[in-house]
Formats: C-alpha cells, sequence, structure tokens
C-alpha cells in the first residue's frame, strides 16, 4: 500500500513536533529540578497522578521526581486569564509569541536526529528535510526568531519590556556574527577539496567518525557555544528577560497562554541549539571518538537506527544539562560587557581562528 | 577615616574566565548531590525555640478554672487593637464566685494581631501566653477571628501551681487578712 | 502545484511591497519588507536556487531588517502625518516608473525569457561549489568592487558618526 508521500512527512512532522514539545515541558521540569538540586532544595516533588501515582513504590518515587508536574504547568498556562493590556499595540502583541516559537519549530525540519542503516549497507538520514544547505537554513530561520523579542518588547507599549527588545536584538546581532565565522573551519575541513560541496547537518556527522570537531577544534566549539547562550538568551547573556533589571524583560506584559508560547520558545530554541552543537562538535550519534555503531557493528537494522537516535538524544541532554547547569552558576553579564564580548572579543578570536584553521587545511591538503 | 582597599589585580586565568567558569561549575556541581537543607514543610515542622511568641492564646489554671478576670487591661494596651473582650460575671454559686469576673466573650482578630506580646505582658493573671503555633490561615475573615472556645482550645493548662484566688478564698475565711 | 505556489507567493510579494509603500506606520513598514524578502526568498526556493533563498533569510529578514527594527525602534519614528507630496516626489516616481517600465519591456521583449538560454549556468540548487568557483572566478571583480563600495560606506559611516573638531582631529 503506498501512501502519498506529501501525507507521510506530515505525520513525520507531527510526530516530531510532538516530541519537541514534550521534551520542552519536560526540559523545563529538569530547569526546576537542577536549580533546586543546585540550591540545597528539593523542587517539585507533589504533583501526582491519580492512577499512577498510586502504584506503590513506583508511584510515590516518580512524584518526588516531579515527574507529573509538566501537565499542570501546562494546563496552567492554557486556563489562567489571558490579560491583553489596554495600551498594547494589539496585532505585534498577539503576533510577537508565535513569531517567537514558530522558527525553533522549523528549525527542527533540517536537524537529523539518527540513522537508519539497510541490509544492504544503505544509509539513510532520520531527517524530515535532508537539504544540502541544512546549516544555513538552520541559521537563517533561527535569526529570525529574535522578531517575537524585539516584536513584544515594541508592541508592549512600555518601558522595561522596550529595554529588553532592543537589547535582544542588539545581541542577537552581535553574536550571529561570531557564530557564523566560528562553524566556518568546521565546513572548510568537511569539504575537502574534491568533495561535492556539502553544508548538510548529516554529512557533517558523519565526517566526525574519527576526532569529534570538539576536540580538534575546541575553539571554535568555544566559540560556537558562547555564541548558542547569547543566542538562545540563556544566562548568562539573558539580556532580554534580566529580571533582576527590567522586572521581565521583553515578556513583562505578557501573560497566560501567550506567555507559555515564549517559555515554550525558549527551550525549543535550546534544544534545537544543542542538537546543533551534538551535530557540529559532538560527533552526532557516534557514540566515542574513534568508534562508531560500524565499528561496533551495531548499525544495522532498527537496532543500529534506536541506538543511534538513543545516543544522539543523550548527547543533547547533556548539552541541555549544561545550560541549566551554567544558568544557576554564573551571574548575568552587565550589557556593555555583553557587547564587548561579542565585539572584541569573540569576533577578532573567531576570524583568527578561521584563519588559522584555513592555513593549517591548506596544509595538511597540500604537504600531505 | 575612610580607607580604600585596592582591588587586586586579576591573574591571567582570572582574565581569561573560562577556567573561573570551570571553577564555578564543579562547586555547583558537588552541591547538586548534598542533601536538601530545606524542610518539607506541612509535614516535617521546625523546631520551636523557647520563649517564641506565636498565636497569642487564653490559659486555664490546673484546676480548669479559666484564669482571665476580664480586666481589659490587654484590650486596652493592645496596639492594633485586635482584642475584643465582653465582660461577663461568675454564677453565685460559684466555688470562684469571689474572683467575681470572667470573659463572657473573648475574640482576637488574627488579621489584626501584630504578635507584639504586650498583652501577655499587661496581664495580671497570667491568663493570656503567646505560645508555639505560628501558622494560622482561614478562607474567610471570620475564621481568622479566634473566640473564646478556640483561645481556650489552642491554650491548654498552665502548669502553675500557686493557685492564688483559691488561697486568698481560704485564707478570708479563716478569718480575713492577707496571707 | 509549482504554478500555484509562485502565484501565491509572487503575489504576497507584490502585496507587502505596497504595503511597504503605503504603509504610514515605519514598524508596519518594515514587517511588510520582511515579508517581501521571505516571500522572495520562497520564490527562489521555486527556481530551486536554495542557496540564493537561504541568503536572502539569513541575510535580508534575519540581520538587516532587525537593524532597521532596531533603529526605528530607537528612533521612535512615529506615524507619519499625511504631508503634501513635494515636486521631488513626483519626479522621483515618474522616472521611477518609466525604468519599471522600460526595464519589464525589454525583458518581454528579449528572446531569452522564451527559451531557456545555453549560456545560462546550470541551476546549481543547493550545491555550493558552483556558487564558489563562480564567485571567485567569473565574478571576482564585481564582487571585490561590492566589498570594496560596502567598506567605503561603512568607512563613511564611521567617519560621519564620529564628532570632529574644528581642526580635524578626533574628539
Amino acid at each position: 500500500m503506498e501512501f502519498n508521500p506529501i501525507i507521510v512527512k506530515f505525520v513525520y512532522a507531527a510526530i516530531v513536533v510532538v516530541v519537541i514539545m514534550t521534551l520542552c515541558a519536560y526540559a523545563v521540569l529538569a530547569e526546576r529540578k537542577i536549580s533546586s538540586w543546585i540550591q540545597g532544595r528539593v523542587g517539585p516533588n507533589r504533583t501526582a497522578l491519580p492512577i499512577i501515582g498510586g502504584i506503590p513504590l513506583l508511584g510515590p518515587f516518580l512524584t518526588r521526581l516531579g515527574i507529573f508536574q509538566p501537565l499542570p504547568d501546562g494546563l496552567k498556562f492554557l486556563f489562567k486569564e489571558d490579560v491583553v493590556p489596554g495600551h498594547v499595540n494589539k496585532v505585534y502583541f498577539i503576533m510577537a509569541p508565535i513569531l517567537s516559537l514558530v522558527p525553533a519549530l522549523t528549525t527542527v525540519a533540517v536537524v537529523p536526529f539518527g540513522q537508519f542503516v539497510t541490509k544492504t549497507g544503505e544509509v539513510i538520514p532520520l531527517v524530515l528535510a535532508n537539504v544540502n544547505v541544512g546549516l544555513l537554513f538552520l541559521f537563517a530561520v533561527s535569526s529570525l526568531g529574535v522578531y517575537g523579542v524585539v516584536l513584544a518588547g515594541w508592541s508592549s507599549n512600555s518601558k522595561y519590556p522596550f529595554l529588553g527588545g532592543i537589547r535582544a536584538s542588539a545581541q542577537m546581532i552581535s553574536y550571529e556574527l561570531a557564530m557564523g565565522v566560528s562553524v566556518l573551519p568546521v565546513l572548510l575541513w568537511v569539504n575537502a577539496p574534491g568533495k561535492e560541496g556539502t553544508m548538510n547537518l548529516f554529512d557533517i556527522a558523519q565526517a566526525q567518525n574519527g576526532f569529534w570537531f570538539a576536540m580538534w577544534m575546541p575553539l571554535s566549539a568555544i566559540i560556537f557555544l558562547v555564541c548558542l547562550f547569547a543566542e538562545t538568551n540563556r544566562l548568562p547573556f539573558d539580556m532580554a528577560e534580566s529580571e533582576t533589571e527590567l522586572v521581565s524583560g521583553f515578556h513583562t506584559e505578557y501573560s497566560s497562554f501567550k506567555f507559555g508560547l515564549f517559555f515554550v520558545g525558549e527551550y525549543a530554541h535550546m534544544i534545537i541549539g544543542s542538537c546543533v552543537f551534538t551535530l557540529l562538535f559532538l560527533g552526532g550519534w557516534n557514540p566515542l571518538p574513534f568508534v562508531t555503531l560500524e565499528t561496533l557493528g551495531m548499525d544495522k537494522g532498527i537496532l543500529g537506527a534506536a541506538l543511534s537516535v538513543g545516543i544522539f538524544l543523550g548527547k543533547m541532554c547533556a548539552m541541555m544539562f549544561l545550560f541549566m547547569w551554567v544558568r544557576w552558576t554564573l551571574p548575568r553579564f552587565r550589557y556593555d560587557q555583553v557587547m564587548r564580548l561579542g565585539w572584541s572579543i569573540l569576533l577578532p578570536l573567531s576570524i583568527a581562528n578561521l584563519i588559522a584553521y584555513a592555513l593549517i587545511i591548506f596544509y595538511l591538503d597540500t604537504a600531505l | 577615616m575612610s580607607i580604600v582597599i585596592k582591588r587586586k589585580p586579576l591573574t591571567l586565568m582570572e582574565k581569561l574566565y573560562l577556567p573561573e567558569i570551570a571553577r564555578g561549575l564543579s562547586t555547583t556541581f558537588r552541591k547538586l548531590w548534598e542533601k536538601p537543607v530545606t524542610l518539607e514543610y506541612p509535614e516535617q515542622r521546625p523546631t520551636i525555640p523557647e520563649g517564641y511568641r506565636g498565636v497569642p492564646t487564653l490559659v486555664k489554671d490546673p484546676e480548669g478554672r479559666e484564669k482571665c478576670v476580664s480586666c481589659q487591661l490587654c484590650e486596652f494596651v493592645c496596639p492594633p487593637k485586635a482584642i475584643r473582650i465582653t465582660p461577663g460575671s461568675i454564677p453565685e454559686d460559684s466555688d470562684y464566685a469571689h474572683v467575681e469576673k470572667a470573659p463572657q466573650e473573648f475574640d482576637i482578630d488574627m488579621l489584626r494581631c501584630i504578635y507584639c506580646g504586650m498583652c501577655q505582658e499587661v496581664c495580671p493573671e497570667e491568663a493570656i501566653w503567646l505560645q508555639n503555633q505560628f501558622s494560622m490561615s482561614g478562607y474567610t475573615r471570620g475564621e481568622m477571628v479566634n473566640n473564646k472556645e478556640k483561645l481556650y482550645e489552642l491554650g491548654g493548662t498552665l502548669p502553675d501551681e500557686h493557685f492564688k484566688w483559691r488561697k486568698k478564698k481560704e485564707s478570708a475565711e479563716k478569718g480575713g487578712g492577707h496571707h | 502545484m509549482t504554478d500555484v505556489f509562485f502565484y501565491i507567493f509572487s503575489t504576497v510579494a507584490l502585496a507587502a511591497g505596497i504595503g511597504v509603500v503605503l504603509s504610514r506606520n515605519t514598524v508596519n513598514g518594515a514587517m511588510f519588507l520582511i515579508g517581501t524578502f521571505l516571500s522572495m526568498a520562497a520564490i527562489f526556493v521555486l527556481l530551486e536556487a536554495y542557496f540564493l533563498a537561504v541568503i536572502q533569510v539569513l541575510v535580508y529578514a534575519g540581520a538587516v531588517m532587525v537593524l532597521f527594527l532596531f533603529i526605528i525602534m530607537l528612533l521612535d519614528v512615529r506615524e507619519s502625518a499625511a504631508k503634501k507630496t513635494s515636486v521631488y516626489t513626483w519626479v522621483a516616481s515618474v522616472i521611477g516608473l518609466a525604468i519599471l517600465i522600460v526595464g519589464t519591456a525589454s525583458i518581454v521583449s528579449a528572446d531569452s525569457i522564451k527559451t531557456k538560454a545555453a549560456a545560462l549556468p546550470e541551476p546549481s540548487g543547493a550545491s555550493l561549489k558552483p556558487f564558489g568557483y563562480e564567485l571567485f572566478t567569473t565574478y571576482l571583480l564585481p564582487m571585490q568592487v561590492t566589498g570594496f563600495l560596502l567598506l567605503i560606506a561603512m568607512i563613511g559611516v564611521i567617519a560621519l558618526s564620529k564628532k570632529l573638531n574644528t581642526d580635524g582631529s578626533a574628539k
């Protein structure tokens, strides 16, 4: 029986979006739990579902872990009163939360999350759209995410959100440059002479069957990571929100479901960012440097696919943990420090890094 | 005289900042595994230190007599005017008829009370005590007013054994005079 | 299918373009411009020029327009009051319209639009190699000139924004 390919894609897309949203919900829970553990607290530990929570031993254990917490959290966002202040620009006010979530969910389309190797040894990437310009597409679409923040700040027609929006736009522009330049060495290496040019994330991940790029391009990885923190507006770069100065920044005037969209959008950006970092620098689904699933002989069939997805998700969760860990460790930078770091440290550093690796790769290509 | 303390110049490692971040991260990572220092409140309660001034309550003496004689000093001294007393007389056939007065109504509005303890300090009969209870909650304003029954229920018995009024009665029966 | 998408996106592009010109609120104008850029990118996708489409979104919609919005918001440009159109506006409009008509006529009259010209490079789609080679061989001079032009503009901005003393030294 043949299915219409468009419908199949729709189903895949729906599944991926559902998975991402669930991950977002549990990322919120993880954030709450990790923050409380770091601060010597317990965190959410009371919400219980009637039946599952009643299972002896397992139920109380899950309840203490707060496993059921995302459900009431989400319901709260749905059912609270949705206040639209009288002084806002309604069209943009309503558009902004949508604009902040949509790019994050769109970029998922080009992010591969595993591989499927058929019996004949053909490698099929597990990705919604295996486009050649994947990385550029990802940068392009995620750079649209800033409109949500900027428009939210502007349309709120109130001082603190406005400052938050302005800061967000300045910060995003500043760090996009360093971010783009810092991945160029990776692309230089992947697109060695004689190969067909590619910016496909799947190919980049597959190219890391030896060294992972984080190991032999550590500076690129660090610059990219710092920029990733800035682009996702996470501490220590949460200029747009900075709740100690700007009430809560660009979403001060937002409530209920609209705020929920911003909230989920932030975590969706984080998840995508973690995925991209894993693909670019942490070897994708290769379990260890110099050890691929193929060398382990476990790459074939459904099992191999599940294993690759599992390894990839594991690395992604580790990155998410790093995001949260850093958030609860570092204080926020001052705004001028953020600008100085972006323009006068990271950008020159990334350009120097690019030149250095260009020379190294040129040497490796010609001399060897 | 003000002293200017020069800030120590940063070492190279500190200027690079990334090693310092790693140090901070290791600190928080160690904290991650430590036991929480918090109490899980409704199940676990803090130990109340001696001399704690919680909710004001009324107490009875070991014989079960209410100690308050409704002199209304506490009502007058109460800074936020949280206390309302309606005095009443003790019936003639009671053992303690000679005390003459006891409160008919005794209300403390806990939405007004500031837990200052002046009522306890001023009470000549040691009848009103600020005790261990620290948490009052209710759904209406009316629920937050403690009436006489509630106050005695919260207060319980004060284990002092001087039995002032019984001795007074006895000495009066023996022929007057102060003991 | 492709035709339907082409008509949808070109309509959106045109409508948004008209919106840019007609909207009095500057933020609305900027948002319409973003709409134009995005639908242009979609048309590039339909032409299988994926790289161009992505660059269009990345550079114009993602960076340039953010700066635009940033400036508009920072300067707090209010809705411009209905002004009388000056003579210059009329002259500029007439010249612009004339150029548009000439351009359209020349494209339509030329044969290249009717048959797929052999001179055109193969649609390179998403592969980046031809782009790189063309950019650094055939079109090296135009690219360098454009880069130089942008550099001049940048230096000009810095020179203008830097306040100078009367003797020419920087403050």
